[in-house]
């Protein structure tokens, strides 16, 4: 297993750079979309609920509404393509899942800020 | 040149592609490969160079005096690659390391699966099988052999239960996606037969 570890070191992110978050923060994630010859920055903020952590396959999952419906989006941590992340707030979770928000709407779906 | 390896599956982890996307890769850990022999049409009967791959832990005589000619240490395993003719850079000694590939190459790749022993229709084919309630008495079955009166046989290759697995299997055109000379890897995109551990052979495709 050791080989198969060392194969994708040397693509993984330094975790210095980015925001350490866990589940329930509310994140903004600068997404590098290249259309054609353009690139540009999309941004996709929401509410991280949940990280699966597994060396270079790493992901979490960002959760937002959308024009009242609930989009959620999964991420490499270790993407090239994520260019940017920004912990906007932090909660307070008593879980590392926080996947009971999908059945909240609005004021419900809250989560205590962490101070 | 005739480009062959022999190697190990290491198993399957991913890598990012220049554009961020995910390549679902297999390492494998390939070479050196010492040439043990050349076969020729005139001395063999056929063309062909067989390499050695690792070590073996306690040879005997016999097999000591086989890699004589080579100078190399008795290797765990030997397989033979065909070549042309007129190949003639590979003699016994030389050595083969993963440099002969390059990155965006296609290869063949062959490995044994593990073996699944005595296996019904449905794991050994992918049959659908019969449904598990509602009175139904057919569950795993192999359903209908082969019709009555006509044509009143059973068709060559029907698809039947049997010994699934544990045989050489190839997988044709895939892709290199990373060299790494110094560890001796080679990162195929996508899955290659075998377990882990197993032994691999990778050939060049055409050439």
């Amino acid at each position: 297993m050791d080989i198969l570890e060392t194969v994708g070191r040397p693509q993984l992110r330094d975790l210095g750079t980015i925001d350490e978050f866990k589940a329930g923060d509310t994140v903004r994630v600068h997404l590098r979309i290249v259309e054609g010859a353009k690139e540009r920055l999309q941004v996709f903020q929401g509410v991280v609920i949940q990280r699966r952590r597994a060396g270079i396959h790493e992901t979490f999952t960002v959760r937002k509404m959308s024009g009242g419906i609930g989009v959620e989006r999964i991420f490499p941590l270790h993407s090239p393509m994520v260019q940017k992340l920004e912990v906007i707030r932090r909660a307070k979770t008593r879980r590392a899942r926080v996947f009971f928000l999908r059945q909240r709407r609005g004021k419900a779906a809250r989560l205590k800020e962490k101070r | 040149m005739m480009k062959a390896l022999i190697g190990k599956k290491i198993g399957m982890t991913q890598v990012f592609d220049d554009l961020g996307r995910v390549i679902p890769v297999t390492v494998i850990e390939a070479g050196p490969c010492v040439v043990v022999q050349r076969k020729t049409g005139e001395h063999d009967g056929y063309e062909a160079v067989q390499l050695s791959f690792g070590e073996k832990k306690r040879a005997n005589r016999p097999t000591i005096g086989h890699y004589k000619k080579s100078g190399a240490p008795a290797g765990r395993i030997l397989n033979e690659f065909h070549v042309d003719p007129d190949e003639t850079t590979l003699q016994p000694g030389s050595r083969l390391t993963v440099s002969i590939f390059n990155p965006g190459e296609r290869v063949k790749i062959s490995g044994k699966p593990k073996g699944r022993g005595f296996a019904g229709c449905i794991k050994r084919w992918g049959f659908s099988g019969g449904d598990e309630t509602h009175g139904c008495n057919s569950h795993r079955a192999p359903g209908s052999m082969g019709c009555a009166s006509t044509p009143s046989r059973t068709f060559k290759g029907r698809k039947l239960p049997g010994r699934m697995g544990s045989r050489r299997v190839t997988v044709r055109n895939l892709r290199v996606v990373q060299i790494d000379e110094e560890r001796n890897l080679i990162l195929l995109r996508g899955a290659v037969p075998g377990a882990r551990n197993g032994f691999v052979t990778i050939e060049g495709i055409g050439g």
